[in-house]
């Protein structure tokens, strides 16, 4: 429990179906709870919908979080839910400004635990610089949900430099990674029921609306893509771009880092980090030319001290992603099939 | 068909009478319980093969050096029978 | 990662291929029996580094793929009582059944869970008294102390409720299938490291004198495969046969015997059949007399039928190695790991779904 910003006084411990009602215990729920956290002079309108001023060109995005166990080491839901959005925006080529902020709620869920997500809500969001400015509750039978699903969607201003575009990719374009791969992933399999392991691994889960803003300063349209690789991990957002590009992507995996554990952990499940989820890194496509000051640059940051330059676009093997391995033999990497399970063989 | 790790071995649980023999393996550093009944005989800090949870042998450092010299001792022997 | 990283120094790899470059002068055509390594092969881009003489062929230790159908659908079957839990490894969670995969019937409700080891299935049991946990027993010899320790402990711990549906292979009666065959064209084996780690060596001597094959007994690494490959064409550029060791770090001639004593503690050899391939007379474990309360065939009255895969898969010649997955014309077209017409494009061992993952047609034939 965070102690700057104590459990107010309910007098209930669970949500219940009433809670979701719109009648009188919805309205504690609020203003006891959400409002109080979350509060900012257009949440507090209280209006069915927000009104705001905006100039310039917009970026919108909407993402839906139902990620198990909601508490996990280095994050939770509710911080995965500002990050998320915010970080789309980012990909954008824009810096997240309002978000909205919606929940469905199983019945039976503890108070303490949706306080906890909410300050957490809260924290991230202060850190990103967004403010919540519209959302909405439900709450469903118990049986009907997983605890809780957190839907955000948000607004941003895009960079006046910023162009981003898959068809802006070009041969001999550079592949980028921020920073160690896989780690999100594995932090949320360590807790898994059959599988659990003991760890320091964290979620990388953060907010990359400065670090891309900063680079946009820098370099504006000579960076052509970028995509945070999420469910999937890298291999699926390379096989996306390859895809819609019909472009060929060689990467080289000893310039792709992972943390000593994490690689630890996908030895012992059989799992390929390739295609392990991440949260905290961006994927960023750019002219040859300015790669290396672009490394520079995200290094000059302790949080993305492991950038590197990953991979070349080419001219060949179209719309396929091929690795050259830590060995020196090349191998197709291609999009999963399905969710990736641990394996025995 | 058989995913087996090496891991090392951080701490060997005491056992009891009718329990198995375990320890806790580190892998790059995540730590995981294993049984080590088909291998009583190691210590902490030694290495073992594990799969879905057993470790099924002790990794032989000596023996893991062996494969370092293959080439070195191929090449011996290859200028000893081109010198005959 | 120590013992891992080491086995995986493209300098010391780069040695190795260009030491077999100097020696192969002919084509020599070779078996790695264990997914696990063909796995390995593709995923490092090996196959790529060898000189174009050898032919590398893929064969059936993939015991997802192996599994006959009609175990899937027992265990479909027993995930559907309201009263059970199946548990297995996440490779078989994929294997279509008749009707459906595991994941399907996961998906409409039934209580499949996936483990990292049988010995959870034990915890779960006890957690559950009140519900049947059924796990599915599937895997070479590598697999068979850990699925016997599990029922060694609930014997030891009178847990009732635990059970297991037995679907273990070996490998020996398997190299012998694929060399009786007169159509086998196979000139030496890679045989699987960690098979032999439990089991020995011992069994190979004489599969290997009988068909004048010779075998090496191999690891899972980039320098283990390479230095594999290269004491068999040693041997065959030389005409030699005999059983070679090359994973000497986890391989002792006699094996682990208290392994071995366990299995045999818990197991008899049957007779089993494999997906693709058929009847192979004493290939298999079972649950013995001793122990036939833990056996789900036995507690939940199974008696499925064999059934066959379509006709069009020709997994029987890829397992056999009679035939790469490319030379297939259904690869990557009717048949893919959405809708794999058989066993080899199932499971991510299988050599089909490892040429699929990592290579494609285009790219490099």
């Amino acid at each position: 429990m965070r102690l700057e910003c104590p459990l107010p006084k309910f007098d209930f411990d669970i949500i219940t179906l009433g809670h979701g009602s719109g009648g009188l215990l919805s309205q504690r729920l609020l203003q006891c709870g959400v409002f109080d956290v979350l509060k900012n002079d257009i949440l507090n309108q209280q209006h069915d919908g927000a009104i705001i001023e905006v100039n310039g060109k917009m970026a919108m995005s909407t993402d839906s979080f139902v990620v198990t166990p909601l508490f996990f080491p280095g994050g939770d839901i509710g911080e995965l839910a500002i990050n998320g959005t915010v970080n789309d925006l980012a990909m954008c080529g824009a810096a997240a400004k309002y978000l909205t902020l919606a929940f469905i709620l199983e019945e039976g869920l503890p108070i303490t635990e949706f306080w906890e997500i909410l300050v957490s809500i809260k924290e991230a969001a202060t850190k990103a610089g967004v403010i919540i400015i519209t959302g909405d509750t439900k709450v469903v039978e118990k049986g009907k949900g997983d605890k809780i699903f957190i839907n955000t969607s948000g607004i941003g201003i895009v960079h006046p430099k910023a162009d981003i575009h898959h068809n802006r990719i070009v041969p001999g374009d550079q592949i980028i990674i921020s920073g160690p791969i896989a780690s999100h992933g594995v932090a949320i399999m360590s807790l898994r029921k059959g599988l659990e392991f003991e760890t320091t691994i964290q979620s990388d889960t953060r907010n990359l609306k400065y670090i891309t803003q900063q680079l946009f300063d820098s370099f504006g349209n000579d960076i052509h893509f970028m995509r945070d690789p999420t469910r999937g991990g890298v291999a699926s957002v390379l096989n996306e771009v390859a895809g819609l590009t019909q472009l060929g992507y060689f990467l080289d995996q000893k310039q792709i880092s992972i943390n000593e554990q994490v690689e630890g952990a996908c030895e012992m499940l059989g799992l390929d980090p390739l295609y392990v989820a991440n949260e905290g890194i961006f994927i960023a496509i750019v002219k040859a030319s300015i790669a290396d000051e672009f490394i520079n640059q995200l290094k000059k940051n302790n949080e993305f001290s492991s950038a590197a330059i990953i991979g070349t676009v080419v001219d060949e093997h179209y719309g396929k992603v091929v690795m050259k391995s830590r060995v020196g033999g090349r191998r197709v990497v291609n999009y999963l099939t399905g969710e990736q399970l641990p394996r025995i063989c | 068909m058989c995913l087996a790790i090496p891991g090392k071995i951080i701490s060997i649980t005491p056992q009891l009478n009718e329990t198995f023999l375990t320890g806790k393996v580190s892998f790059g550093g995540i730590l995981k319980e294993v049984n080590l009944s088909m291998v009583p005989e190691v210590a902490v800090n030694d290495y073992v093969l594990v799969h879905v949870g057993v470790a099924i042998n002790k990794v032989d450092e000596e023996e893991a050096l062996k494969t370092f010299e293959y080439l070195k001792q191929i090449g011996e022997l290859e200028e000893l029978s081109s010198g005959d | 990662m120590k013992y891992l990283s080491e086995y995986r120094d493209p300098e010391l790899v780069k040695q190795f291929a260009e030491e077999l470059y100097r020696i192969t002068t002919k084509a020599w055509t070779i078996m790695e029996i264990c997914g696990g390594q063909t796995h390995s092969l593709v995923k490092n881009g090996i196959l790529e580094m060898l000189p174009k003489e050898i032919k590398m062929v893929h064969g059936p230790g993939c015991p997802v793929c192996v599994t006959p159908i009609s175990i899937i659908d027992e265990a479909i079957l027993l995930s559907e009582k309201t009263n059970v839990i199946l548990c297995s490894f996440g490779d078989m969670l994929r294997v279509p059944g008749t009707k459906k995969s595991l994941l399907e019937a996961k998906a409409t409700g039934a209580d499949v869970r996936i483990l990292y080891s049988p010995l959870e299935a034990v915890k779960l049991a006890i957690q559950n008294p009140e519900k049947e946990v059924v796990f599915l027993a599937v895997g070479f010899e590598t697999t068979a102390p850990a699925n016997a320790l599990s029922i060694i402990h609930a014997h030891k711990m009178n847990v009732h409720n635990y059970s297991m549906l037995t679907s273990h292979v070996l490998v020996p009666p398997a190299m012998e299938a694929i060399l009786s065959d007169p159509e086998n064209k196979i000139d030496a084996f890679l045989a699987a490291g960690h098979v032999c780690s439990i089991m020995g060596i011992c069994e190979y001597e004489p599969i290997s004198k009988k068909y004048n094959t010779p075998i090496v007994v191999t690891g899972f690494e980039p320098v283990d495969l390479l230095q594999g490959i290269s004491m068999a064409v040693h041997q065959l550029e030389k005409g030699i046969c005999k059983v070679e060791n090359q994973y000497v770090r986890a391989v002792q001639r006699e094996g682990n015997l208290i392994a071995q004593h366990t299995i045999h503690e818990v197991f008899d050899i049957t007779d089993r059949s494999w997906r693709g391939i058929g009847q192979i007379p004493k290939s298999g474990y079972e649950l013995n007399e001793q122990y036939k309360k833990f056996n789900a065939r036995i507690k939940f009255h199974l008696s499925a039928t064999a059934i066959d895969d379509a006709n069009e898969c020709i997994s029987g010649k890829i397992m056999k190695g009679l035939k790469n997955p490319i030379q297939c014309p259904h690869f990557g077209k009717k048949c893919n790991p959405e809708h794999p017409l058989g066993a080899p494009m199932v499971s991510s061992e299988g050599a089909c779904a490892a040429y699929y993952h990592y290579r494609s047609i285009e790219t490099f034939v």
